[in-house]
């Protein structure tokens, strides 16, 4: 019988709490990352905008940093009615959900953020959904009928795209046979193209239906334009964020982009073959190198997808947007399995 | 014999985890805001995914994340949020009949721990390897495969009744 001291100080608390750490790190990392490059850089570019170019000289460099610092000495204000306790875990719970999406991605053979599962995108997907609640939380607590709305519209909206986020999904799980995402990289790797092995076989070419509705649904679940009915400034002001300020304002934000990358990042791994790269064998050894830099560059290209439709599209009206996801993405999807499970059963 | 079981961490943060469960589970009933008797449903609900993980059911575990806390308690918010959005906690949410309820709720528990114990005590759980995916879905697809169809047939009636009932049209 092994003893609980020597469980706790000697073997997994440790490793855990090391692991911990470095997600800790990642999610500010990459939604800084995002932040930066797209919704500073490349909307200004898109669509003109001078300001966050102009701060510190070369290509407003300085727009974040003073953004941070704004955001950081701003004064925590919680309104006189609010509900103390839930209106302050709400950020915690969404950002939550961001950090235990991370823990599954893998980076290289031998590297995985935090732990290797074997339910894999199932797991990161299950997780996914926590935010909800933490969404309905802000906007009750807040005690304002704005943010109220936004929340019902965010809850809404997460609930009809969450069934083609995970059915979109589904079909890359048939083709490869495994929900862990690995095995969903190495069997890309592994994979030829009539034959032809030379890159492997990106199932993006087979699940390219799959890789749209993925897409689309992982948009609608970060409320991102043209699905930001949640937070329409025009008429809910910012909408469940609506009251919050400074450094649990700054939550959501860090939330909000730390999500899109790991969906950018799963959506990478899913359908672009993830850390695998051409040429190099998957298990040599530069992987774990390689790998994590591969992963990068594959997530800033599905990233700027994401942010392009973002930047371009102007914002769906409440029921055209629920239409899209039960009348039209759900039924594709549905078709989609089908469509796979048939195939893999006759090849 | 409780002491030396405590040792191990599985045993240990099962009871950690049951103390969380049963203070949320009375919460529930006892909170006078029906918001907050709804988050701390969630809290029943994550412990009984973790008690699911520290068994290694990891397939089980994110199920009942995905269904329970992903969906059904979001539902249950948005429809209380839909209908009245109560901030102030109100007077009387629980009624009178407390020490009556503890009779069919002792019963229950009583014989539930009866059945598990009857049914489960002599089985042992490996706990160092997670049950496979595979194993739950070939069990499911292969063992149970009628039990299943016929599940979804309820709940596909279900779904049908519940709009039969709901439009009035």
């Amino acid at each position: 019988m092994r003893s609980l001291a020597v469980d706790i100080w000697g073997g997994w608390a440790t490793t855990l709490g090391i692991k911990t750490l470095i997600v800790m790190g990642l999610i500010p990392v990459g939604a800084l990352v995002l932040g930066y490059t797209f919704l500073l850089k490349m909307m200004s570019h898109m669509q003109s905008r001078l300001g966050p170019m102009d701060p510190g000289g070369f290509h407003g460099w300085y727009q974040l940093i003073g953004d941070g610092i704004k955001f950081i000495q701003k004064e925590d204000i919680i309104p006189e009615g609010a509900d103390k306790r839930v209106f302050k875990m709400a950020p915690a719970i969404v950002v939550l959900s961001t950090f235990l999406m991370f823990v599954v991605l893998p980076g290289g053979p031998d590297f995985v953020v935090a732990k290797d599962l074997d339910v894999g995108v199932f797991y990161a997907l299950a997780v996914s959904s926590l935010s909800v609640i933490g969404v309905l939380m802000a906007g009750w607590a807040s005690s304002n009928k704005y943010a109220l709305l936004g929340s019902l519209r965010a809850a809404a909206q997460l609930i009809a795209y969450e069934l083609p986020l995970v059915l979109a999904v589904i079909g890359v799980v048939i083709q490869a046979g495994t929900m862990n995402l690995q095995d969903i990289v190495r069997f890309q790797a592994s994979g030829e193209i009539f034959g032809w092995d030379g890159l492997g076989l990106p199932l993006i070419l087979t699940q390219i239906v799959g890789f749209g509705l993925f897409m689309i649904a992982a948009q609608a679940e970060l409320s991102q334009p043209p699905f930001d009915m949640p937070v329409a400034e025009s008429e809910l002001v910012a909408g469940y964020m609506v009251e919050y300020t400074g450094f649990r304002f700054l939550f959501f934000f860090i939330g909000e982009f730390g999500t899109a990358f790991v969906y950018a990042g799963l959506a990478a791994t899913l359908f672009l073959g993830g850390w695998s790269v051409p040429f190099i064998d998957v298990d040599a050894d530069i992987m774990n190198v390689v790998g994590p830099l591969v992963l990068f560059a594959k997530i800033m290209l599905v990233a700027f997808l994401m942010f392009w439709a973002r930047f371009t599209y102007p914002r769906f009206r409440e029921d055209q947007l629920q239409s899209l996801a039960w009348k039209w993405l759900i039924p594709i999807a549905l078709a989609n399995i089908l469509v796979t499970g048939a195939l893999k059963v006759a090849f | 014999m409780l002491g030396a079981q405590l040792l191990v961490a599985e045993n240990a943060f099962f009871y950690v985890i049951a103390a969380v469960m049963a203070y949320g589970a009375i919460r529930v009933v006892t909170t006078n805001n029906i918001v907050h008797a709804a988050l701390y449903l969630v809290v029943v609900l994550a412990g009984g995914a973790a008690q699911y993980l520290l068994l290694g059911q990891e397939f089980v575990a994110w199920v009942q994340v995905i269904v329970y806390i992903g969906a059904v308690i979001v539902l249950f918010l948005f429809g209380i949020m839909l209908t009245r959005a109560p901030m102030k906690a109100e007077e009387k949410l629980t009624n009178d009949l407390r020490g009556a309820a503890l009779i069919p709720t002792g019963l229950l528990a009583a014989i539930l721990a009866t059945l598990c114990l009857d049914a489960f005590s002599d089985k042992t759980v490996d706990l160092v390897s997670p049950i496979r995916t595979k194993a739950v879905t070939s069990a499911i697809f292969r063992g149970y495969l009628v039990p299943f169809e016929v599940v979804g047939v309820l709940l596909l009636g279900a779904l049908i009744g519940a709009v039969v009932l709901a439009r009035r049209d």
